[in-house]
């Protein structure tokens, strides 16, 4: 068993929901107990939909598990169908379905049905979400999309060159805006899109992804299993590069140019991105070196970390990813910002992790808010899972040249202003502005939560007082005299926690016992900021 | 409209006979008992509800709280993992781990609910051999309760019910020589709850105890002169353990607007002996405040066609107040299960031909409630929004459960939470 607080993915049941709302026409038939439904509200609630998601659950109870719950599976798919009539039907099995082993897949070879009935093998004590929601994707388009022998007689050079775009879902992180920027973005390169999917398209649109020269791959946690596939069988290449901040939308731009055999130039000429200027504008200057922590799929995570440094200036202080299918291209990125990467869908590992490291800027999920909130760091949401305030009514695209300008304004937005910071370091004491204070833009008066610059194991919290004891020695740990603990509160508390990390490393390293005011100074001329 | 409510002792199923019911079976949109943990949380501030499923109920759990921002989380799952599933790892052995774990990061725990999920109960989880393990090993500390808030066995609200009953053993015990007691059954908000605790005094019922308490070190002593009464129509279990401890219930309609609140205070201040005339004095400023309040609602309510899709079991009491104080009419009334006994009032109080549902065919009824196209229809939020796309007006359940309705001088406010959304619609002019 893991004790979880807090989960990075639910089960993978929910991710074949969110390729089956996604689509058109298609519906799902979940073999699930009572209660399970509480996953359209993540549809109809989280993402606003207007309409029921297109999954029709058995919601068995107690009383039918001593009768035919196969039956009961038979007799609802049927329904299903007859009700809603889809082009294609989903069969599947919940986590507690699975063990009581009815064989959703077995059964609806059994019905008869008029139209294909894709039974999902998805094991819920193994895998997680977006697994789900890829083995869906690949699943549907292995049964629908046909054989190469199927595609029609190439007309390429007769019209201008298309690619399929792959990977949005229901429920994706800013999938609905970025679709709409990549897709401007390609139509400016002279190359439209011929089917996207799962999002917006049908079962009969997946049998024509043949068609296409090419895929665009936005999101590989769902669209990468099925790329790979579509090459194998129609030999149509897909993109590698993840059009996220400036830099690497430029070299998705040269990438797609190439495989479509067109002129990368007037794109690239037109990007139309502020994020350059603001981040060279000198109020930046302050972000300079700003240590920051990334967390999330690894999509995400890997290209935060790339416009953190090249485009934000700032530095990399830790990086990790849920997403075990991809930890390969998390540790190679890792190498590059010379940190260890964290691999693990554990929130208290994370949790820990950023207690550690004591960043001053959290770029994460909607569950590293929580971390931030415990330890004061400001924070901002960079990949699911998110809640429904990450699902706005403005047009706020993550991808392209529009996206890059939204990064910028959302992770600017939870540090302490350039002059806030600098008065905060000058005067500490006064009444309304002090170093115990949130950022004064935020909107907050009072003070923050209490700030805790220390692991979560430890059950002390910072006393905010002046007049501070020094804590009682634990084994070989060095102590803080009174005075150099006064002296530490003088230092504002975005780097406060670094700094008295930086000193007990120091002080163990030179076999002192007590931490004085001089050592202090001497470990941050050892460290350096 | 002040019908004096009579007690009936001989309540029984053959009151609801002329009751029209419906009964389907078929997919049903409800949330399981694990909900419960949402607002017990807050309710009982030093306990930790840990559950013990799969990521599924983890999954359920986070999209239900996690948009609020937690410092300190106060519930978790111990996910099952193929490990436990294939016997190589000893379940009992992994929840000492998990449970050591959570304890040693979480000092401040004084009652822990390990608390059983559908995964736990198909492979037969033992979590009550567990919790009372856990309890002697981490005792005087914490105490280690274990409940069931399955989907297949628990439907919402009864995850309180089952909570509650889990409880019980663990109350103070009293004798026949302690004086009779009140004992109130049922989260309450706050302020409703200081509310009846200052009514109750004013008629000299001085010794009101609730369950569940806000502190776990506070919970009320029980006996064979407790009286207990119901605040929340969905508490069948916990009834029947208060029961078996020797208390006594009190029949009446639920606290919800002006006739419920008052017959629920008649029926506690009856058999503590209350003068009528005191009980009325006391009584007369809640009733005048809360119609006065009413009376600048009820007119946006009158003649209004309500469909009640089943959720809390709160239907039909609300039912009853939103017909007999608002003046709306009653399309459908579904609820997710009956329990006739303990509503035996409220029905009484229904118009005969109110059609009632118990459990539920989703799309039958969906196909009903199109058809009825009624006025306000009050369902959960799976179907809240597409409903609202198609031109209906919804009241989304859920928010009942956690708002103050009870009482007095909350008669208002509930009935202003089915009129928000007409008025809403109105105002709209995009």
């Amino acid at each position: 068993m893991q004790l979880t607080v807090w989960t990075y993915e639910g089960p993978p049941h929910v991710g074949a929901m969110r390729v089956a709302t996604g689509m058109e026409r298609l519906h799902y038939v979940l073999h699930a107990p009572q209660g399970d439904t509480y996953a359209d509200l993540l549809f109809t609630m989280i993402e606003r939909r207007n309409q029921r998601p297109p999954v029709t659950y058995t919601t068995f109870q107690a009383r039918d598990l001593g009768q035919d719950t196969a039956e009961l599976f038979r007799h609802t798919a049927i329904e299903a169908y007859e009700r809603f009539k889809p082009q294609a039907l989903l069969v599947g099995s919940s986590c507690t379905a699975e063990l009581i082993q009815d064989d959703p897949g077995g059964l609806s070879q059994t019905l008869g049905l008029p139209v294909p009935a894709i039974p999902l093998e998805l094991p819920s004590y193994s895998r997680k979400e977006n697994w789900g929601a890829s083995e869906t994707f690949y699943q549907l388009v292995r049964s629908l999309a046909g054989n190469a022998e199927a595609r029609p007689a190439d007309e390429a050079g007769s019209r201008r060159p298309r690619c399929n775009l792959l990977g949005p879902t229901a429920l994706g992180f800013r999938h609905r805006d970025d679709i709409q920027e990549i897709t401007q973005l390609l139509g400016s390169l002279g190359i439209d899109v011929h089917v996207t999917a799962p999002m917006g398209s049908t079962p009969a649109d997946i049998a024509r992804l043949g068609e296409a020269d090419f895929n665009v791959v936005l999101y590989p946690e769902i669209a990468q299993t099925a790329a790979k596939w579509l090459e194998r069988t129609f030999k149509q290449p897909y993109t590698r590069v993840i059009p996220i901040g400036v830099g690497a939308t430029r070299e998705f731009i040269q990438e797609v140019a190439g495989i479509a055999q067109v002129d990368p130039g007037p794109a690239l000429e037109n990007a139309q991105s502020r994020l350059p200027w603001y981040s060279r504008s000198v109020d930046s200057n302050y972000l300079t070196g700003k240590r920051v922590f990334i967390f999330g799929d690894a999509t995400h995570a890997v290209a935060a970390a790339r416009v953190a440094t090249e485009e934000f200036g700032f530095k990399v202080v830790g990086l990790g990813t849920y997403s075990r299918e991809f930890a390969r291209e998390v540790r190679e990125a890792a190498k590059l910002y010379d940190v260890t990467p964290l691999i693990t869908d554990d929130y208290l590992e994370v949790e820990a992790q950023v207690a550690e490291l004591q960043p001053e800027l959290v770029l994460g999920t909607q569950m590293e808010r929580h971390i931030s909130k415990r330890l004061g760091v400001g924070c901002a949401v960079i990949s699911a899972p998110v809640h429904v305030q990450d699902f706005p009514a403005r047009y706020a695209p993550q991808m392209g040249f529009g996206g890059a300008n939204v990064l910028f304004d959302t992770w600017v937005h939870p540090l302490m202003m350039g002059l806030e910071e600098h008065l905060l370091g000058m005067f500490r004491e006064d009444f309304e502005f002090h170093a115990e204070a949130a950022p004064s833009h935020l909107g907050g008066t009072g003070t923050t939560e209490r700030r805790v610059a220390a692991a979560p194991a430890e059950v002390q919290p910072e006393a905010v007082t002046t007049d501070a004891v020094p804590e009682p020695a634990q084994d070989g740990e060095p102590v803080w005299s009174a005075d150099a603990e006064k002296e530490l509160r003088k230092i504002p508390f975005f780097v406060r926690g670094k700094a008295r990390r930086n000193t007990e490393r120091f002080a163990k390293e030179k076999g002192l016992h007590e931490i004085s005011i001089d050592t202090l100074y001497d470990a941050k001329a050892h460290f350096g900021r | 409209m002040t019908v004096p409510v009579q007690p009936s002792s001989s309540a029984g199923p053959e009151k609801t006979v002329d009751f029209n019911i419906i009964r389907e079976r078929g997919p049903h949109a409800v949330f399981c008992g694990l909900t419960s943990i949402i607002w017990l949380h807050r309710k009982i501030q030093d306990a930790f509800f840990l559950v013990v499923g799969s990521r599924t109920c983890a999954h359920l759990m986070q999209s239900a709280a996690g948009v609020m921002i937690f410092a300190e989380p106060r519930f978790g799952t111990a996910l099952i993992e193929e490990r436990d599933l294939a016997g190589l790892a000893d379940a009992n052995e992994e929840l000492d781990r998990v449970v050591a774990r959570l304890l040693e990061r979480r000092p401040d725990i004084r009652m822990l609910f390990l608390v059983g999920s559908c995964p736990s109960e198909v492979i037969k989880l033992d979590l009550e051999r567990a919790a009372s393990r856990l309890s002697q090993q981490h005792m005087p500390q914490v105490r280690v309760l274990n409940y069931t808030g399955s989907g297949i066995e628990t439907t919402f609200t009864q995850g309180e019910d089952t909570c509650l009953a889990a409880l019980v053993p663990e109350l103070p015990r009293e004798t026949d020589a302690d004086p009779a007691s009140l004992l109130v059954v049922g989260s309450l908000a706050d302020i409703v709850e200081d509310q009846f605790t200052r009514l109750f005094a004013e008629m000299g019922i001085h010794d009101v105890r609730y369950l569940p308490a806000r502190r776990s070190d506070q919970l009320p002593a029980v006996g064979p002169n407790t009286r207990y009464i119901l605040a929340q129509p969905f508490l069948n279990e916990a009834a029947r353990a208060l029961e078996g401890l020797g208390a006594t219930r009190l029949s009446a309609p639920f606290p919800l607007g002006v006739e419920g609140t008052t017959g629920w205070l008649r029926a506690a201040a009856d058999a503590f002996g209350v003068d009528p005339a005191l009980f009325d004095k006391v009584t007369a400023p809640g009733i005048e405040r809360a119609r006065r309040g009413l009376s600048h609602i009820a007119e946006e309510l009158k003649g209004k066609r309500i469909f009640l899709f089943p959720d809390s079991q709160l239907e039909i009491p609300l039912a009853r107040f939103l017909h007999r104080e608002a003046g709306m009419e009653l399309v459908e009334v579904g609820t997710p299960y009956l329990h006739r006994q303990h509503l035996a009032e409220e029905l009484a109080m229904l118009p005969k031909d109110t059609c009632l549902s118990e459990g539920q065919h989703l799309d039958k009824q969906l196909d009903r409630c199109r058809e009825a196209h009624p006025d306000v229809v009050v369902c959960g939020l799976g179907l809240a929004n597409p409903l609202e796309a198609e031109g209906m007006t919804t009241k989304w359940s859920i928010e009942l459960v956690f708002t103050p309705i009870q009482g007095y001088d909350q008669a208002a406010d509930l009935a202003e939470l089915f009129a928000r959304p007409l008025m809403r619609r109105a105002k709209l002019r995009v």
